[in-house]
């Protein structure tokens, strides 16, 4: 199986998250992770999602979904011609002992520190899920406290833009 | 979107095109309540029969509807009936069928109807009232999430919350239900939306940006298609109901004597190309003849049209028809692939799909045309060595198929069949001889018992010119008979032939074969006149009677026919070991199809 990112634009309507949704569990489809903002059309939203499946489930998956009536397109990206990130917060064990060694982790990741106490600092950090997974692996040890990590959003390289203006 | 109006329609259903419809008012916006408007709306889209029940949350919408003069209400005893009165009524004439309940129960209660129109792909409305926007999420009295429930067995479905929405909502429910791959569609109106006072414009703008269905086929597959059919020695033209809903029975017919192909129809498709066509072979599947079921499994190109490669019909997959390549056209694209890989898809409506083929394949055939005298040989050797057939049952009763068979030959091709689902379903798909599209409905994909009495009701309230039997079975019949009173009421004179063998004659069946002959649950105590059909029937306003020997069958047939003022009730008293054959059984493949208990025609013929 591999991991597919699909970039949905949808109609900015209430239960249109819980159809996509629905549609995946029922047709026994695993959302990786999935992510919904809105767009520079205040009428649509997109959804980023993440899937793991081979090819052939993948275009059942397109072509279910291009069914329902709220979506409008769909775009598979491919990972090398798009930019993919994640957010994270993460709120780490920073006594004295482990301080100075936290901090430096930051700075090599060039995360940044949001909220900061006695004993914990509260670290924002943007990228790719590799990224943020060894900037985790990176902070284990000290004593991860709390995790808040967001779907991935992505956007295609380029100047060309995939908007549902394009249709009409 | 494109449509074809050359097409000719002569042997097709009526189109919604043909029948008169009142003009739309067109003009300024006039002041009315959510009710009004929704009524209104209905009487724009010509909308002529509403099956529904009222109930609080509704009621507003009642108040209008008793004031119109074009929409008819039929006030039905369960909203389940309602909504396969929908069904049937949009399977008679094309058009979309409107049902209507009130929340909570009532919206339940259309949930089954509404998967079973999901399934088969018929294009309903259904309208439900909801709890008054504040109530909304606080488990108020008879409240029901049904747009979250009905989701996934809807094609649509919506939450109007603004009154000014309702003319937009309904327009864009009739719309969606009717185009593309139909299907049904739910629009939840909550009870102050249907009071307050708004504004009706018609006509409204719908707003789909992400609905545009693929109507028109692409030239190089057709082109490609044509190719395959040219070259190939063991054609088969698969139909599924698409070719009905697509009113492309005749360019079908057409195809089929142009290519010289046989034609098998599926369950959803009988009545798609004539039965006494010569080269039908009828019914594919779990339960269809010898002669289509092995055309498919030695063919070399399925050209399979609005039809879905369902697992009733290609039994275990992996064995399906192995050495055909295959065409798949069909109007959405999530069929083609699905199930088995289409080496040539084609997305588009089978109306138009099938007239390009014509062309296509006509120019194809200037360069070779194909020789099929052989593959004929073998199929007449099926044929002949296999008809459909049945035996008497030892026991001296009645045998169903029987009476079935004297229904179609005695009601002929003209009239409407439903059926429930089950043995005698079956039986009804066999035995009956369908010419005419349209002329056969049940409940296919979704196999929802039930279905037959009200499916029936609602075909006879949109052709009352034509008869309507509903061929059911004491098991489905116990489900829903309740509409009989409906239909008693309403002048609604459909005939239920009862096919009664005491108990719930296809689990039975595989009780019989696959589970040692025990016979758990299915005795339905019906033999013993529990309850007694004849009586049943004359309660609930009908003409009630009973058949219990072949020598009645017919006079009986012709004594139901005679009576038009009431529905009738048949109870066709019948052996309770008669089985359904041929037989694919389920999770084996069609290879292994038995023509009758232990008779394996092509497992032998392999042997050979």
């Amino acid at each position: 199986m591999t991991t597919h990112t699909m970039s949905v634009l949808v109609e900015n309507k209430p239960g249109v998250l819980a159809r996509v949704a629905g549609l995946f569990s029922r047709r026994g489809f695993n959302i990786h992770s999935l992510a919904v903002g809105p767009t520079e059309n205040p009428d649509i939203s997109r959804m980023t999602i993440v899937v793991a499946v081979d090819e052939l489930p993948l275009e059942q998956v397109t072509k279910q979904l291009n069914k329902l009536v709220n979506v409008i397109k769909i775009v598979e990206l491919d990972p090398a011609a798009a930019v993919q990130r994640e957010l994270l917060l993460v709120k780490v064990r920073a006594d004295t002992t482990v301080r100075s060694q936290v901090l430096e982790t930051v700075a090599l990741f060039r995360a940044k520190v949001v909220d900061v106490c006695p004993e914990a600092l509260t670290i924002e950090a943007t990228g790719t899920a590799d990224k943020l997974d060894a900037l985790l692996r990176m902070l284990e040890p000290c004593g991860i406290r709390e995790i808040a990590q967001s779907g991935m959003v992505a956007l295609g390289r380029g100047s060309r833009a995939i908007t549902a203006g394009s249709l009409r | 979107m494109t449509s074809v109006t050359s097409r000719d329609l002569s042997n097709e259903m009526p189109s919604p095109r043909q029948l008169p419809r009142p003009a739309p008012p067109v003009g300024a916006p006039v002041r009315v309540t959510g009710a009004q408007s929704l009524v209104r709306s209905l009487e724009a889209l010509g909308c002529e029969a509403v099956f529904g029940i009222p109930g609080g949350t509704i009621l507003p919408a009642y108040d209008p509807l008793l004031d119109s003069t074009r929409v008819r209400h039929v006030l039905v005893r369960h909203e389940q009936g309602a909504g396969h009165a929908a069904t049937g009524y949009a399977q008679a004439t094309g058009r979309v069928g409107v049902c209507m309940a009130t929340s909570g129960p009532g919206a339940t209660n259309l949930v089954t109807p509404l998967a079973d129109a999901h399934m088969d792909s018929v294009p309903v409305v259904a309208i439900t009232g909801q709890q008054t926007r504040a109530l909304i999420g606080t488990d108020a009295f008879q409240e029901a999430d049904i747009t979250g429930i009905t989701m996934p067995i809807t094609k649509h479905n919506m939450l109007v919350k603004d009154p000014a929405d309702i003319p937009r909502a309904i327009a864009e429910a009739f719309h969606l239900a009717a185009t593309g791959r139909p299907g049904p569609v739910l629009v939840d109106i909550p009870k102050d939306v249907l009071q307050e006072q708004t504004s009706f414009l018609w006509p409204p703008e719908l707003r789909l940006p992400g609905y545009r269905p693929t109507t028109r086929p692409h030239g190089k597959q057709i082109r490609e298609a044509a190719r395959l059919i040219a070259h190939a020695r063991r054609p088969v033209l698969y139909v599924g109901g698409g070719v009905i809903k697509a009113r492309a029975t005749a360019a079908l017919r057409e195809l089929a004597e142009l290519t010289g192909a046989p034609v098998v129809t599926t369950l959803m498709a009988r009545g798609a190309f004539p039965d006494s066509h010569s080269q039908h072979l009828g019914m594919p599947g779990m339960h269809g003849t010898v002669a289509a079921v092995a055309s498919m499994q030695r063919a070399d190109l399925l050209v399979a049209l609005g039809a879905r490669f369902d697992d009733r019909v290609t039994g275990q997959l992996s064995s399906f028809a192995p050495g055909a390549a295959v065409v798949h056209a069909d109007i959405d694209p999530a069929e083609i692939s699905k199930n088995r890989r289409a080496d040539v898809p084609i997305v588009g409506d089978c109306a138009e799909v099938i007239s390009e083929l014509i062309d296509a394949v006509r120019a194809e055939f200037q360069a070779t045309s194909p020789d099929l005298d052989a593959w004929w040989q073998q199929l007449r050797n099926w044929q002949q060595t296999f008809p459909l057939g049945y035996d008497r049952p030892t026991d001296g009763m009645l045998a169903p198929q029987y009476a079935i068979e004297r229904i179609g030959a005695l009601v002929g091709p003209e009239a409407i069949y439903t059926a429930g689902v089950g043995q005698h379903q079956m039986w009804a798909a066999q035995f009956i001889k369908y010419e005419k599209p349209g002329s056969w409905i049940n409940s296919g994909g979704l196999g929802t018992m039930g279905f037959a009495v009200p499916a029936a009701m609602g075909a006879k309230l949109g052709r009352p010119d034509v008869a309507v039997w509903a061929i059911d079975g004491d098991g489905s019949f116990q489900m829903t008979n309740q509409e009989l009173a409906t239909c008693a009421i309403e002048h609604i004179p459909i005939k239920v032939a009862v096919i009664n063998n005491g108990s719930l004659g296809m689990v039975r069946q595989w009780q019989n074969l696959f589970y040692s002959e025990r016979y758990s649950q299915t005795d339905l105590g019906t033999h013993s006149r529990i309850p007694d059909f004849v009586k049943l029937a004359e309660a609930l306003g009908c003409v009630g009677l009973r058949c219990e020997a072949e020598p009645d069958v017919d006079k009986v047939i012709k004594q139901a026919i005679e009576i038009d003022d009431r529905p009738v009730v048949i109870d066709f008293v019948v052996g309770k070991d008669a089985q359904v054959w041929p037989m694919v059984a389920a999770g084996t493949g069609n290879n292994d199809i038995m023509a009758a208990r232990d008779i394996r025609p092509l497992f032998d013929e392999d042997g050979s």
